[in-house]
C-alpha cells in the first residue's frame, strides 16, 4: 500500500483517495465545511488547504489525490495563516445571531470560530442582508444570511435523494439557494439537509426552537419505520423525545434517513394516549389494576380455553426477545399452535435509496424467533377468519392494532370471548379488549431487531419507566438528567407505568410455574441464542452499535 | 514545680473596675453624636448600590418587547441550575422568545453568571433582595414575577456596561 507523509505521520492511502479522505480513514479531522463522505467534491469553501512540500501554493485537502511520498502540513504557519484567512472571508456576511440560531452548539462553523479563527473582525461595513425564515419545503426552513454557501444541500439532492430541488442565484456576496421554480424541498429525504448544513441555514422545522443540543441526551437506537433499521440517535430532554437524527452506519443507511421516519416514529412515545398501568375490563369499563393482579386474572382468563380455542398474534414492531418469550409461553405453557403475526406491506412504497415496502423493523427478527403457526397451526389471516367463525374465542394480541390495520376487524374481535392486548398507546384496538398491558414502547427498552438484510441491531432504552432509574439502568444522561430532582420542574418527569413484552409476559407464566426467570433482556436474548441456531454465535456485545449480520445473510447482498 | 506567675497583675484602679466602666460609657456618650449606621427595616428600605446582585430580573424594553431571545446561555452556565428557559417562535425580526422563564429561587445563589453571560443583556442581577416564599413552588419565579421595565434597571447596566 502506498503512503504519504501527514504531520510527521505516516498514511496509508488506497489509489485515488484524496488526502482528507485518507486523513479520515486514520481518526484525522481536517478541518471542512463543503466536504461530506458521501457527496461529491466540490471544493468551495477552501478551509481545508493545506501545504504540500514542493508545491507552490497552498492545496485543498479535498480535492488534491494523495501520492506517494508526499509530504502534508496542517498545522504549519502558512496552513494556519491561510485557514484564519478563510475563516474571516466566511465570516463576514455571517450574522452573529448564535444566541437565537438553532444550530448553536453542533454548529460547524461556531467550533471552527473558535479553533481556528482569530477571533477578531476586520469588517466594519454593513453585512449582506438576505432572505430569512423561508419555508423551502414541508419540513425545512432556510436562513439566507446564515448561508455560507458550501452547496452540500444542493448536492445532497441531486445525487443522493436523487431529485434535484436547490440551486444558487446570484453571485459574489450575493448568492444565495432557492428552489426550482415551481418546485418546493419535499423529497421523501429532505430532512437530511439540515444535518448536513454546517451552519444553522437549514433547520428542521418540527425540532425549531424546541431545545439547546447540550440539554439532551443521546441514546444510540434503530429507526422503527420501515425494515431498512436505519441507525438513529434519539434527543431526548427531561424524559421525553424530541429529535432523532441519523447515525452512520454504511452497511445499512450511510448518513442518512427518510422523513417519515424521522418525523412519525416517535411522537407515540411522548403522546398522551400512552396507557400506563395495567387496565382490566368489568362492567364494560376498564379499571386500572396492579401488574399482579392483571397477571392472575389474564392466565387464569387463558386457561380456561382448550389450546384450540387460543390464538397468538405478535407482532414485527416487538423486539426479538420479546417475540421468542411469546412463541415459547404459547407453545410450552399454552400449547397453542395458532401463532402469526401481521405483515404491514405498503405496497409500492419503496425505493433503492433506503424506504422499505414492510412498514416494520422485525419482520425477519419476528419469524426467526419462532412466530410463526405450527404445522397443523393457522396463519394470521386465518385465524382472523376462524375469530370470525366463531372457532377461535380467545386472542393474545402483541404490540399490534389490528383495527388500524383492517377496519373490518372491528366486528371479527367484537366475536371474542377474550381479548388480551399489549399496547403503547390506546387504539379502536384496546377498546374492544378484556385485559391491556401497557407495553413499553421501542425507545423505553433493550432489545433487537432483524432488518430486511438480516442484520441484526440493538435499540436501546432513551426513555425511562416507572421502574427505571436513568443512572441506575445506564441510560444516556444530559446535565439535567444528573442533577434534577422531583421539586424541579424540569425534574419532575412523565414516566409511564409500561413494560416489555418479555417482562409482562414472564411475569403471565410465572404466576403458575415460576420458570420464566430473566432479569434482563439479555437473559432472553442468550437463551434465545442457545435456541434457535440463526442466531448462533451472538450476543448483545458482538452486535455492538452497528449491528451485525445473522450467519445465514452474510453473503446476501442486499442495498 | 515553680509556681506560673501572671505576666502582668491588675493595678488597683483595674481591680476596681470604675475607671473602665466610665471610660465605656464615655464611648457610648460619644457616639450618640456621631451619624448612624443603622436604619429602621422595614419602615426604612436599604438601598443597595449598583454593584449589589439581588435577584436576577429580566428586562423588558420601553415598548414592551422582551429582550430576552432564549438562547439557553444562562441555563447553561447556571452552577446552581435554577434556570429553565424554553424557546418558542415568533414573528419578531428576533425569531426566539422565552416561552417559558422559570428561576427556581430556592437553587439561585446569586452568582450574576447568568447576567454576566447574557448576550442580550437581557437577565441583569437587580436590587430586590427581598425574597420570601411558604412553599416550594411560589420560589419558581415565572415571567410575570422575572420582567421588570428595563428604566428600573438603568444603575445596573451602566455598572456593567463601565466594567466591560
Amino acid at each position: 500500500m502506498s503512503s504519504f507523509i501527514l504531520d510527521g505521520k505516516q498514511i496509508e492511502f488506497k489509489q485515488g483517495q484524496t488526502i482528507i479522505q485518507a486523513a479520515a480513514d486514520h481518526g484525522i479531522d481536517i478541518p471542512h465545511f463543503c466536504w461530506h463522505p458521501s457527496l461529491s467534491i466540490s471544493g468551495n469553501c477552501r478551509v481545508c488547504l493545506v501545504e504540500v512540500e514542493r508545491m507552490p501554493k497552498l492545496v485543498i485537502a479535498c480535492s488534491t489525490l494523495a501520492a506517494e511520498g508526499m509530504v502534508v502540513h496542517t498545522n504549519s504557519e502558512k496552513t494556519l495563516a491561510a485557514r484564519n484567512a478563510v475563516m474571516e472571508f466566511i465570516l463576514i456576511n455571517h450574522p452573529l445571531d448564535c444566541p437565537i440560531c438553532d444550530e448553536a452548539g453542533e454548529c460547524k462553523l461556531q467550533d471552527y470560530a473558535y479553533q481556528h479563527s482569530v477571533g477578531e473582525s476586520r469588517f466594519t461595513e454593513e453585512k449582506m442582508h438576505k432572505d430569512k425564515r423561508v419555508e423551502l419545503g414541508p419540513h425545512v426552513m432556510f436562513d439566507g444570511e446564515r448561508c455560507i454557501s458550501c452547496s452540500r444541500c444542493i448536492r445532497f439532492c441531486d445525487e443522493i435523494a436523487g431529485e434535484p430541488q436547490l440551486t444558487f442565484v446570484q453571485r459574489g456576496d450575493r448568492v444565495t439557494i432557492v428552489t426550482y421554480p415551481g418546485k418546493e424541498l419535499d423529497n421523501p429525504y429532505s430532512l437530511n439537509v439540515t444535518d448536513i448544513c454546517p451552519v444553522g441555514a437549514l433547520t428542521n422545522r418540527d425540532f425549531r426552537f424546541k431545545a439547546r443540543v447540550w440539554d439532551m441526551s443521546s441514546t444510540k437506537s434503530v429507526c422503527s419505520g420501515c425494515a431498512r433499521g436505519c441507525n438513529t440517535d434519539i434527543w431526548v430532554r427531561s424524559n421525553e423525545i424530541l429529535r432523532l437524527t441519523p447515525r452512520h452506519n454504511e452497511e445499512v443507511n450511510s448518513y442518512w434517513m427518510c422523513d417519515e421516519g424521522r418525523l412519525n416514529t416517535f411522537k407515540h412515545v411522548n403522546s398522551e394516549s400512552r396507557v400506563s398501568g395495567p387496565q382490566i375490563k368489568r362492567d364494560g369499563k376498564l379499571n386500572k389494576s396492579n401488574w399482579d393482579e392483571a397477571y392472575a386474572a389474564a392466565f387464569g382468563e387463558l386457561k380456561s380455553y382448550t389450546k384450540d380455542e387460543i390464538a397468538f398474534i405478535g407482532s414485527a414492531a416487538s423486539t426479538c426477545e420479546d417475540n421468542y418469550i411469546l412463541a415459547k409461553f404459547a407453545k410450552t405453557v399454552i400449547g397453542a399452535k395458532h401463532i402469526d403475526f401481521p405483515r404491514h406491506i405498503k405496497a409500492g412504497d419503496q425505493d433503492n435509496i433506503l424506504i422499505r415496502e414492510d412498514k416494520t423493523p422485525n419482520a425477519l427478527g419476528a419469524e426467526l424467533a419462532g412466530i410463526r403457526p405450527a404445522a397443523d397451526g393457522l396463519t394470521f389471516h386465518a385465524i382472523m377468519k376462524a375469530v370470525d367463525e366463531g372457532r377461535i374465542k380467545a386472542l393474545y394480541v402483541v404490540e399490534e392494532d389490528l383495527v388500524g390495520l383492517n377496519p373490518a376487524y372491528k366486528e371479527t374481535l367484537r366475536k371474542l370471548e377474550l381479548l388480551i392486548v399489549h399496547a403503547s398507546n390506546y387504539n379502536e384496538t384496546t377498546e374492544l379488549a378484556n385485559i391491556i398491558f401497557p407495553a413499553a414502547t421501542y425507545a423505553e427498552k433493550n432489545g433487537t431487531w432483524v432488518n430486511f438484510q438480516g442484520r441484526i441491531q440493538r435499540i436501546r432504552p432513551a426513555v425511562t419507566t416507572i421502574e427505571g432509574d436513568r443512572s441506575l439502568d445506564n441510560l444516556a444522561m444530559s446535565r439535567l438528567d444528573k442533577f434534577g430532582t422531583e421539586f424541579d420542574r424540569w425534574g419532575n418527569v412523565k414516566k409511564m407505568d409500561a413494560r416489555p413484552v418479555w417482562k409482562i409476559i414472564s411475569g403471565l407464566a410465572n404466576t403458575q410455574s415460576g420458570k420464566f426467570r430473566y432479569s434482563t433482556s439479555e437473559d432472553v436474548f442468550n437463551e434465545l441464542v442457545k435456541s434457535v441456531p440463526d442466531f448462533s454465535g451472538l450476543d448483545y456485545d458482538v452486535i455492538g452499535e452497528k449491528g451485525a449480520a445473522l450467519k445465514k445473510f452474510v453473503n446476501t447482498k442486499t442495498v | 514545680m515553680a509556681e506560673k506567675k501572671r505576666l502582668k497583675d491588675l493595678s488597683f484602679w483595674q481591680k476596681i473596675y470604675i475607671p473602665e466602666i466610665i471610660n465605656g460609657l464615655g464611648i457610648t456618650l460619644s457616639n450618640m453624636f456621631k451619624p448612624s449606621f443603622t436604619m429602621e427595616y422595614p419602615e426604612v428600605k436599604f438601598e443597595p448600590p449598583a454593584s449589589y446582585r439581588g435577584r436576577p430580573v429580566l428586562a423588558l424594553e420601553e415598548n414592551g418587547e422582551e429582550r430576552c431571545v432564549a438562547c439557553g446561555l444562562c441555563s447553561r452556565v447556571c452552577p446552581a441550575l435554577a434556570i429553565e428557559v424554553q424557546a418558542g417562535e415568533t414573528d419578531r425580526e428576533k425569531e426566539r422568545y422565552p416561552e417559558k422563564f422559570e428561576i427556581n429561587m430556592l437553587r439561585c445563589i446569586f452568582c450574576g453568571f447568568c447576567e454576566e453571560v447574557c448576550p442580550e443583556e437581557a437577565i441583569i442581577m437587580s436590587k430586590d433582595y427581598e425574597l420570601a416564599f411558604t412553599n416550594r413552588e411560589d420560589a419558581i419565579y415565572g415571567k410575570e414575577k422575572l420582567f421588570v421595565p428595563v428604566s428600573q434597571l438603568q444603575d445596573r447596566i451602566q455598572f456593567l456596561r463601565e466594567r466591560k
